[in-house]
């Protein structure tokens, strides 16, 4: 391959755009569940690192939930040392891979980059998704150094981000470590959620495969609160606990007609999809329809998956409806960006008010209302008013809510002492310690829906406190 | 891996049983739950009730009808194999109380779920009359299992092979004619059946619990595939059910939703046959 040479690295510092993500063509993604961004080459990697500036003051740092050292991995990747970038941005993060794929650096990093005052911030995920892929592809995962056993059993609840970060930490220091998955398979959102095209499933594997070979024991088909309850583990001699069990708990509009045939919850949508691997029907038996119009409700990034995929199972029209404008969308920039080009149609300020069906129970209209927005919320977002007669119906056959997750309420239902708030959040400090001694949480049961890379960390610093909790009892 | 340590071929191509090892599920489960069953890497994940649990061996029966190509693949294993998944136990266990007179109704292959019910309630002191229903006596399964557990078994047949002739609905009229006192009724087997039972015993006031077997996904409580309206509220059937108040259920919708797959459902037995797939469904053998 062709590196740049020095004067190129020279001129590209004074590039203001980030060099861009090479992906694959629009019109031929559309028919594929391959990976749409296909990765920057070493040649793009180092154009853009060039354009870190490597500040003194590192800016960047403060947008990164978990102080990733930026300059510092970016400087690696400058040297053409890439397995020193990937191990220099290990230091604090167990998924480089992932974070750089589906963290919305746009909010995070990348905002407080210096760079991006005056044109576009560095590309810090691209580079990072760049570092942690070549360290993959040499093979080049290493094992660190684990303590030697210290005989003492701790249990995970959820094998999502949080869950697995948190065990492997735990593995690394020496502990026993079991995670009870309810699922046939690990990974949480990572594998059922969101998509092949957007996060290969081979990834999120190679990052499981990593944390078994840590010593973390994976047990599948364990529903705890059904099959083993907390306080069981307890007395099986599980010193501490940890649980990411995550937000799981598909939230509905209230609207009439939601019970409709060709009407999905986005999880039962995205699970038929990615863990059950419907879009590979009849082969995986799992089957999912989807007609040839599209409706998804909502415009995060759950929405933008569920319309992506819709597209890609052969919906001719697909729409996102939202009740806001483009400027609140929840979604990362580069889904929607992404979105737009395959050709989903956006109905922004469109809140819809009910779903109509045939004599047959399918869904065939979805009947909305404009929306202005009006003032401010408690949020600081502008909430949006109805216009009054603007009614107006469009043809679907299949409707898919993605309005948001609710935490998964069964460890909550069937632990005594555990306290938990408003929205079924289990209650847990910044250590992730609970209301119950050696019961730690973090990620999204906490926290309600988040991010990954928020998920991560918390399981990482629950990690630190169990770790200093064990040592004293 | 949960290995199926026996198979027996109930009702030949029809209806299978199998016991199969799974210590932790078979550790917790109570009557009237369910387990999430795949085959293997390309299975569909099939809900399945425990029709018989031995906490001592650690093992799981579950009695499944031939109905679909899941069901019609997992009919090819024999013991010995593995199913890849099952996990459990999942939904609510029944309620089990000292109530005075039962009787628990099972259609077709819902004798199963009848059964461990059927069970509890006379060790917890009721008077049990079980009423079996079957198309035709080929089809009747677990007779003598459900004598054990039952005061009085009544069997009816629709073509009065075996036992009486007719629906399982006639024989309730009579009870509730002629026994005095019912307290409770629980009815499962097909959507009609269960649904005909509940109009019967409605207009009497008689309280009656059914199973339902909507779509599910997970089991979980995590997609909602499994909705149905109970009293014009929203319910996941996995975590608020699998049995509800067969008096509040919106059947109209219950029975729309179980076709939402239908036409895939038909796809996938006809690539699997390869040409024009055989039916072997019972699941209309109560006709009302
Ligand atoms: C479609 C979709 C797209 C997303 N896109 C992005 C994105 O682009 N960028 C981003 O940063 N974030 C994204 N998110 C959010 C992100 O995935 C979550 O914030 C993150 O996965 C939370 O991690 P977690 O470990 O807390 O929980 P989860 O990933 O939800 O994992 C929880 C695990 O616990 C298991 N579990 C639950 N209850 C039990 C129990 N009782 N016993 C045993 N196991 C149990 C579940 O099966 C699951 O495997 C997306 C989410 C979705 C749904
Ligand atoms: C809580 C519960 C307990 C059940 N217990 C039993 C049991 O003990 N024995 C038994 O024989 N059957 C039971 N069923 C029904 C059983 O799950 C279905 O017959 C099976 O999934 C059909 O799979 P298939 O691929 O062979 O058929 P398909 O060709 O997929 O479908 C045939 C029929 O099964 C229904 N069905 C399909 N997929 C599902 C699914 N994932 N969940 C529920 N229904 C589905 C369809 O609506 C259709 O009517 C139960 C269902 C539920 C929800
Ligand atoms: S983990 Fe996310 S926020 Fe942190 S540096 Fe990487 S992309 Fe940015
Ligand atoms: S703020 Fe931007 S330019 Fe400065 S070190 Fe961070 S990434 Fe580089
Ligand atoms: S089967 Fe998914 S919520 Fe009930």
């Amino acid at each position: 391959m062709q590196l740049p040479s020095a004067e190129e690295l020279k001129k590209a510092i004074k590039n203001t755009q980030k060099k861009p993500m090479p992906s694959q063509n629009a019109k031929e993604r559309v028919n594929n569940f391959n990976e749409v961004a296909l990765g920057y080459t070493e040649e793009d990697a180092l154009l853009e690192a060039a354009r870190c500036l490597g500040c003194k003051t590192e800016e960047c740092r403060q947008g990164c939930p978990v102080d990733i050292a930026i300059p510092d991995f970016i400087k690696k990747i400058k040297e053409r040392d890439y397995v020193a970038a990937a191990l220099k941005i290990k230091e604090t993060s167990s998924l480089p891979a992932i974070c750089g794929r589906v963290c919305p650096q746009e909010s995070q990093c990348e905002q407080y980059c210096v760079r991006g005052k005056k044109g576009e911030p560095v590309g810090i995920g691209r580079l990072e998704r760049f570092a942690a892929d070549y360290e993959r592809a040499q093979g080049a995962i290493e094992i660190p150094d684990i303590a030697p056993a210290n005989g003492i059993k701790v249990a995970i609840v959820g094998s999502g981000p949080a869950g697995l970060t948190c065990a492997g930490e735990l593995a690394k220091l020496g502990y026993s470590v079991t995670i009870f998955e309810a699922l046939h398979v690990a990974g949480g959102v990572l594998m059922y959620g969101i998509p092949e095209f957007r996060l290969p499933k081979d990834i999120v594997q190679a990052d499981i495969d990593y944390v078994r070979q840590l010593g973390v024991d994976i047990q599948a088909n364990v529903i705890i609160g059904r099959t083993m309850k907390v306080d069981e583990l307890m007395e099986q001699g599980y010193k501490a606990i940890f649980i990411g069990t995550g937000a799981g708990l598909p939230n509905f509009m209230g609207i009439p007609g939601e019970n409709l045939n060709g009407v999905y919850s986005a999880n039962e949508f995205l699970t038929r999809v990615n863990l059950m691997k419907g879009y590979r029907f009849p082969e995986y038996l799992t089957p999912v329809r989807i007609g040839k119009r599209a409706a998804i409700l909502g415009a995060g990034n759950v929405a933008m998956d569920s319309a992506r995929c819709a597209k890609r199972l052969g919906a001719e029209e697909v729409y996102i409806v939202y009740r806001r404008s483009e400027k609140e969308m929840p979604a990362r920039a580069e889904e929607v960006e992404h979105a737009r080009e395959e050709g989903i149609h956006f109905h922004l300020l469109t809140q819809p008010v009910e779903i109509q069906g045939d004599e047959q129970n399918w869904v065939r209209e979805l009947v909305c209302v404009k929306c202005e927005l009006g003032e401010p919320d408690a949020s600081g977002r502008r909430s949006p008013i109805n216009i009054p007669g603007s009614e107006y119906g469009i043809p679907v056959d299949t409707v898919v809510v993605a309005i948001g997750q609710s935490p998964n309420p069964l460890i909550q239902t069937t632990t005594q002492g555990l306290n938990t708030g408003r929205y079924g959040t289990i209650e847990a400090d910044s250590d992730g310690q609970t209301s119950r001694m050696g019961i730690f949480a973090g990620g999204d049961i906490v926290t309600g829906a988040a991010t990954v890379i928020l998920a991560m960390g918390a399981g990482r610093k629950a990690a630190a406190a169990m770790h200093k909790y064990l040592k004293n009892v | 891996m949960y290995q199926i340590l026996k198979k027996q071929v109930l009702v030949n191509d029809l209806m299978i049983l199998f016991e199969v090892k799974a210590p932790l599920v078979a550790s917790s489960c109570q009557a009237g739950q369910f387990v999430m069953v795949r085959k293997d890497e390309v299975g569909e994940r099939i809900p399945l009730t425990i029709a018989d649990f031995d906490r001592e061996k650690g093992t799981i029966t579950i009695i499944f009808q031939v109905v679909g190509k899941s069901t019609e693949l997992m009919a090819t294993m024999e013991a010995g194999d593995c199913l890849l998944d099952f996990a459990g136990p999942l939904g609510q266990p029944s309620n089990i109380e000292r109530l005075g007179r039962v009787i628990m109704i099972g259609g077709g292959v819902g004798v199963a779920p009848i059964h461990p019910i059927a069970r509890e309630m006379i060790l917890a002191g009721n008077e049990v009359i079980s009423i079996l229903g079957a198309r035709t006596h080929d089809l009747l399964i677990l007779e003598e299992e459900m004598k054990k557990v039952s005061s009085e078994v009544i069997i009816t047949t629709d073509d009065g092979s075996y036992g009486r002739t007719g629906m399982v609905t006639e024989v309730l009229k009579e009870l509730i004619n002629e026994r005095g006192k019912i307290d409770l009724v629980v009815a499962i087997g097909p959507m009609i059946m269960m649904q005909a039972v509940c109009e019967v015993t409605e207009k009497v006031g008689i309280s009656t619990v059914v199973s339902l077997n909507p779509i599910m996904v997970d089991g979980t409580g995590m997609c909602g595939a499994c909705r149905i309206e109970v009293g014009n509220n929203t319910k996941f059937a996995c975590v608020d059910g699998p049995e509800f108040d067969g008096h509040k259920i919106n059947w109209t919708l219950a029975r729309q939703r179980s076709l939402m797959f239908a036409e895939e459902e038909k796809l996938a037995m006809l690539e699997h046959h390869n040409e024009g797939g055989v039916c072997r469904c019972s699941c209309h053998q109560q006709k009302n």
